[in-house]
């Protein structure tokens, strides 16, 4: 296998983003109850993107967008400290649909905190999970996109990073190999 | 990411990214404690003891709900009511406790040092809650972390530190701080309680005239008159202490801006500071106080034992 590959390029981002965001709309349409949420730091860019996209066809809809930071439920505290992000959620997610958004699924833990963390601040609805890139057969916990970019195969070593700034692309690469 | 430090013993040892870490995470834990449920499970598996040999109100109850909001277990510990009585030793306290598994001491003691004496002999995580005259270094952050909230910024903000500079931990961990974030410090108050050489030691201006030194700051971090610490008469009397290097609303008004008016606590109302001042609206001590849990948060999961096993 090669050490790097590119997964999506700036197009195939492009297009995959522009699909979440379409399937998005033909389950929420007019986005009464529903909410979004991304989850920092990784899946804010994403969750821009697909937002700023959808409020851009539908300018006349309030469409709420807030940010989630987990870094406080995360299980691997002993391991290592992450930095905080900023939560900023405006809104009360009490009985709302809310669709989670982050970048690349892995192992699944992530979500978990994720899915913690959301249910400190409400009780919603329903939960739903939206996802660019799925590293998929890595499950650790019993956690599935309802919205999945792209589904890949790749081995533990790997890592998948996102890039929206610049030079848009999906890489795929090994940080053990030169 | 990790602190340059493995206990929070004073600020002194802290270097100015360590305190801009400190205060960034508390600006998150101040969000999780406007939430419906203001807790987090960060510290579900980390037990601390709150040894506290010397009175206190806000600082223990400040700890203690950081310690709660963090999932924390928590023990309390006075020292009166205690074996200490019987004439047993810190160390042997700390180690009776400590044998039953606990990993984090935050520590208050009229000894200055004795939080440092402990950190070279037992293997837990100490956070210093004020030792003798020495530091109270949460409350130095606290402190920042309030002025940074009401003005923005902590370089070169002008900020007075008057009164009983001499017994103060509060003043110690305040300029210790503020220099090190690059604001600007003056200590004011009566010649008896500012100890010598202030100026060359901190490189902090010195004065001796409370109007002048309003005139001049942004914040004034206004210390109690520690009765308990002055076994010889530094003034003559809380009456005149009062008319001389009291904080009333006229000398306030008098002058041509809005001073921030800030108080560690417990006040003497009355003496360092009059009533209608402590409650008026340029005043931020209750702020302080709220803030201090966000801090104490910070410290405690920053300095919690991660990346040891």
């Amino acid at each position: 296998m090669k050490e790097r590959s590119t997964i999506m390029d700036a197009d195939q981002l492009r297009l995959t983003l522009r699909r979440l965001a379409h399937q998005l709309i033909e389950n929420h349409y007019p986005f009464t109850d529903t909410c979004f949420i991304g989850i920092q730091p990784r899946g804010i860019p994403v969750s821009d993107f697909i937002v700023r996209y959808i409020r851009e066809l539908y300018p006349q809809l309030n469409i709420r967008y807030g940010k989630l930071d987990i870094t406080f439920y995360r299980d691997d505290i002993r391991k290592q400290l992450h930095v905080p992000s900023i939560t900023d959620l405006p809104f009360s997610i009490e009985k709302q649909k809310v669709v989670l958004i982050d970048d690349v699924l892995y192992t699944g833990r992530t979500i978990r905190a994720a899915m913690d963390a959301l249910l400190d601040n409400g009780r919603p609805e329903r939960v739903e999970l939206c996802i660019l890139v799925d590293r998929r057969y890595s499950r650790e916990l019993p956690i599935q996109p309802d919205y999945c970019g792209k589904a890949i195969d790749s081995s533990i070593t790997q890592k998948v990073k996102v890039y929206l700034d610049g030079e848009a692309k999906v890489i795929l690469y090994d940080p053990e190999m030169p | 990411m990790q602190l340059s430090t493995q206990h929070l013993l004073g600020i002194r040892d802290l270097s100015p990214q360590d305190i801009q870490i400190i205060l960034e995470t508390a600006t998150q834990f101040k969000e999780v404690l406007q939430r419906p449920i203001k807790k987090v499970p960060s510290l579900r598996d980390v037990t601390i003891v709150n040894l506290f040999y010397e009175n206190s109100t806000r600082t223990r109850i400040s700890f203690e709900l950081a310690e709660k909001r963090l999932s924390a277990d928590t023990i309390n510990f006075a020292a009166s009511g205690s074996s200490v009585s019987k004439g047993e030793t810190l160390l042997d306290t700390v180690n009776n406790i400590l044998s039953m598994k606990v990993d984090m001491v935050v520590m208050r003691h009229s000894a200055t040092g004795a939080p440092h004496f402990l950190a070279k002999h037992i293997p837990a995580v100490i956070v210093n809650a004020g030792d003798g005259i020495n530091e109270h270094p949460t409350q130095g952050l606290l402190d920042a972390f309030s002025i940074r909230e009401k003005l923005g910024k902590l370089e070169g903000v002008r900020v007075a530190i008057i009164g009983d500079i001499m017994h103060s931990r509060v003043a110690m961990s305040n300029i210790y701080l503020l220099k090190k974030m690059g604001a600007e410090v003056m200590v004011a108050g009566p010649p008896t309680l500012i100890p010598k050489h202030m100026q060359e030691a901190f490189d902090v201006r010195v004065e001796y005239n409370v109007r002048k030194a309003l005139e001049w700051c942004d914040v004034a971090n206004v210390l109690r008159i520690q009765l308990e610490r002055q076994n010889q008469v530094l003034f003559s009397s809380l009456r005149e202490y009062n008319i001389a290097y009291g904080i009333s609303r006229r000398l306030l008004e008098s002058l041509d801006k809005e001073v921030v008016i800030m108080h560690p606590g417990p006040i003497n109302r009355g003496v360092e500071l009059d009533s209608d001042v402590a409650d008026s609206g340029q005043s931020i001590i209750l702020d302080q106080v709220e803030n201090g849990v966000a801090v104490r948060m910070a410290v405690l999961y920053l300095l919690s034992p991660a990346g040891r096993e």
